[in-house]
């Protein structure tokens, strides 16, 4: 089955996953979405599209990216196998070109000239200004001013590519308000500027064509797991932020029953502190940047702030296509701690010599979890979903590496 | 029945538009929010639409953004709205609200629409609901008698202008500009011809906002309109005092009884 192939598990023609996803949004970008849809149903089955992206996923992100085997970070998850899913070996770091080379082939068939993009960890925000560099696009990357500090290399690598960066102030000055100044941009310059979403969630056709492009992920890890291990996995991790990653990957395996498919999400200083961002864990159903999906609110219904340590997942929305697949109950979802994704980050780190992204680190955390609980015959693959070069600073301050002795 | 008919009504026999004036409630503080809504009222406005301070406000401007985290850094409560409506409505005032999706969903749609009704609310503008997704909306506002006013836009394709117009009731709210709320210097000419297109669809009233900040401003568009709304300078005068909230009323007011038609 390709990448593009409709599967039952589509949303309906006005993106409902069930009760989940639509379009809640102002009016004035309704033509714009509804513009996208339609040009994403041609690209779909236009063979010139499908071969050009193609073309650039193998020879300019590198794909097939790789599956490796982690067999000394599996002994400290009660001696599962486990494999790692290499999006991390992807130009730019992690799984994010993958949409983003979609979606900038999608704005150049729109004849936009300008593409805008949130980001959060700024690996989208990297990814973007990349494939701008690429298609010759203009680039303006909306960041959380929070995020422009604890992420200041990325802020610097998306200038060098030719981007705008421009730091956002308002609200909680994290990926949500991003988001929300992305919006501002984009409805004062929807004619010719294309909004390139980083994550499965927002308006319809959004959750879709993102998923879409990361499909490749999951098709790659069901055919590279058969191969390495000779059967299908037990479970497949992934982390969820707003969940790009994971549902890339698990739509490889959403048909095979016998595989679990977990989300892991950031549990910051824990649940019970309330600084988290457990979206599908502890939230509940509401509207965020155009869909209808589980998220973080008080009883007012005013958005709370997210915390993680990790950039990326620090968002208090997540795709509604992981609200479908909580409620449906083909996907589970369980949070883990900064200090247990922390502690995955050093120890993948020192027992494979593969530094991950802190975002990719928390599904590890939830590898050696799962691993523990299925014991030596478990068969585990983890979405790598990105290098952890960007969290140095993260690291140098969490751990104390600027130390002697560290 | 419309229940802000008679508003338009009124303002069409005597010739002009009908001026309409936002203002979150609790900005600058809940008391403060009712008193300046009273003097927007007896400044000249015909209706006022009270705002739901809101978190995350994609389709506001600064002013606006920072009015509503003023509001809610202070401790407004989706329960202190029904109080300020039902303060402008016990005086006399008319009232509708304007709010994101979110809250009204997390309050429950119909009770939002039995608790504004019961406060003296007319009804619910949702500027970033379209009908498309409101069936639970339109399910509770005919239920609790109250209108419904939905937004066009310069992008709006004749198919959803139609839409949007049968969905509708009281009023359309027909965004001037592409962008944002916030003042402009100068009326943008998608206004007209967004106006123009409305009415090919249905006879009922339009109110044109975004952008209005000046008596000369509402005059212009006064001239195709049947509502001109002011939102942002508003929430500016309101940060000044009520003597500057009733000069810009009255300001307004004269120009929506000079329409001139734009050079």
């Amino acid at each position: 089955m390709g990448q593009f192939t409709p599967t039952p598990h589509d949303p309906d023609e006005r993106g409902h996953f069930g009760p989940w996803g639509g379009r809640f949004m102002p009016e004035a970008l309704i033509a714009a979405v509804d513009e996208l849809a339609a040009e994403y149903e041609k690209a779909r089955t236009d063979p010139s599209f499908l071969d050009e992206f193609n073309g650039l996923l193998k020879d300019y992100a590198g794909r097939p990216s790789l599956l490796t085997e982690a067999p000394k970070f599996a002994a400290h998850a009660g001696g599962a196998r486990v494999f790692l899913k290499r999006e991390d070996l992807n130009h730019t770091g992690s799984h994010k070109i993958n949409n983003v080379l979609g979606q900038a082939l999608l704005t150049r068939r729109m004849g936009k000239k300008r593409v805008i993009a949130e980001t959060g960890a700024g690996q989208h925000g990297v990814a973007t200004a990349t494939a701008c560099a690429l298609l010759g696009l203009d680039c303006v990357i909306y960041m959380g001013e929070v995020d422009t500090q604890r992420q200041s290399l990325n802020v610097a690598r998306m200038r060098l590519l030719g981007a705008e960066v421009i730091p956002v102030k308002t609200g909680s000055r994290t990926l949500k308000d991003a988001i929300n100044e992305a919006l501002r941009d984009w409805v004062a310059n929807v004619d010719d500027t294309h909004y390139l979403l980083g994550t499965a969630a927002g308006p319809h056709p959004f959750p879709l064509l993102v998923r879409d492009f990361h499909r490749v992920i999951g098709i790659e890890a069901r055919s590279q797991i058969l191969t390495k291990a000779g059967r299908l996995p037990d479970a497949v991790l992934a982390c969820v932020g707003g969940g790009s990653n994971a549902i890339g990957i698990f739509h490889g395996f959403i048909d095979d029953p016998s595989v679990r498919l977990i989300g892991v999400e950031p549990g910051g200083d824990g649940l019970d502190s309330g600084r988290h961002g457990a979206t599908l864990t502890a939230g509940t159903p509401g509207s965020l940047h155009g869909a209808m999906s589980y998220v973080m609110q008080d009883e007012d219904g005013q958005i709370t702030e997210a915390h993680s340590i990790s950039a990326g997942l620090d968002y208090p929305g997540v795709g509604p296509e992981h609200s479908f697949l909580k409620d449906s109950g083909r996907a589970e979802y369980f949070p883990v701690t900064d200090a247990e994704a922390m502690e995955a980050f050093a120890l993948l780190s020192r027992t494979e010599g593969i530094i991950p992204a802190i975002e990719s680190a928390h599904a590890l955390a939830g590898a050696l979890k799962v691993g523990q609980s299925l014991g030596p015959s478990g068969l585990l693959v983890v979405n790598l979903s990105g290098r952890g070069d960007k969290d140095m600073g993260t690291a140098v301050e969490w751990f104390g590496l600027d130390k002697e002795n560290a | 029945m419309s229940r802000l008919a008679p508003v338009f009504s009124q303002a069409a026999a005597e010739g002009r538009a009908a001026l309409i004036g936002y203002l979150p409630a609790g900005f600058p503080t809940v008391p403060g929010s009712v008193s300046a809504l009273k003097a927007m009222i007896e400044s000249g406005c015909d209706l006022v639409e009270i705002g739901l301070p809101y978190s995350d406000p994609v389709m506001d401007g600064p002013t606006i953004q920072v009015a509503a985290e003023t509001a809610l850094r202070a401790g407004f409560r989706v329960r202190d709205l029904f109080d300020v409506v039902s303060a402008v409505a016990s005086s006399g005032g008319r009232a509708v609200v304007m709010t994101y999706w979110n809250p009204v969903l997390r309050y429950g749609v119909d009770a939002f629409a039995r608790d504004l009704a019961s406060a003296g609310g007319l009804g619910l503008i949702t500027p970033d609901l379209v009908p498309d997704e409101a069936e639970s909306w339109i399910t509770a506002s005919s239920a609790h008698d109250l209108d419904r006013i939905f937004l066009v836009a310069p992008s709006s394709t004749e198919e959803r202008i139609a839409l949007t117009a049968s969905s509708s009731r009281g009023f359309l709210y027909a965004t001037s500009v592409m962008g944002v709320t916030g003042a402009r210097d100068v009326v943008s000419s998608a206004a007209p011809e967004l106006v123009r297109r409305v009415r090919e669809h249905t006879s009922m009233p339009v109110g044109v906002g975004l952008g209005v900040r000046s008596g000369a401003q509402a005059a212009e568009l006064a001239s195709f309109a049947d509502g001109v709304i002011v939102g942002s300078a508003f929430v500016t005068a309101a940060s000044s005092g009520e003597d500057a909230v009733r000069a810009l009323g009255a300001e307004l007011a004269a120009g929506v009884r000079q329409a001139v038609t734009p050079a």
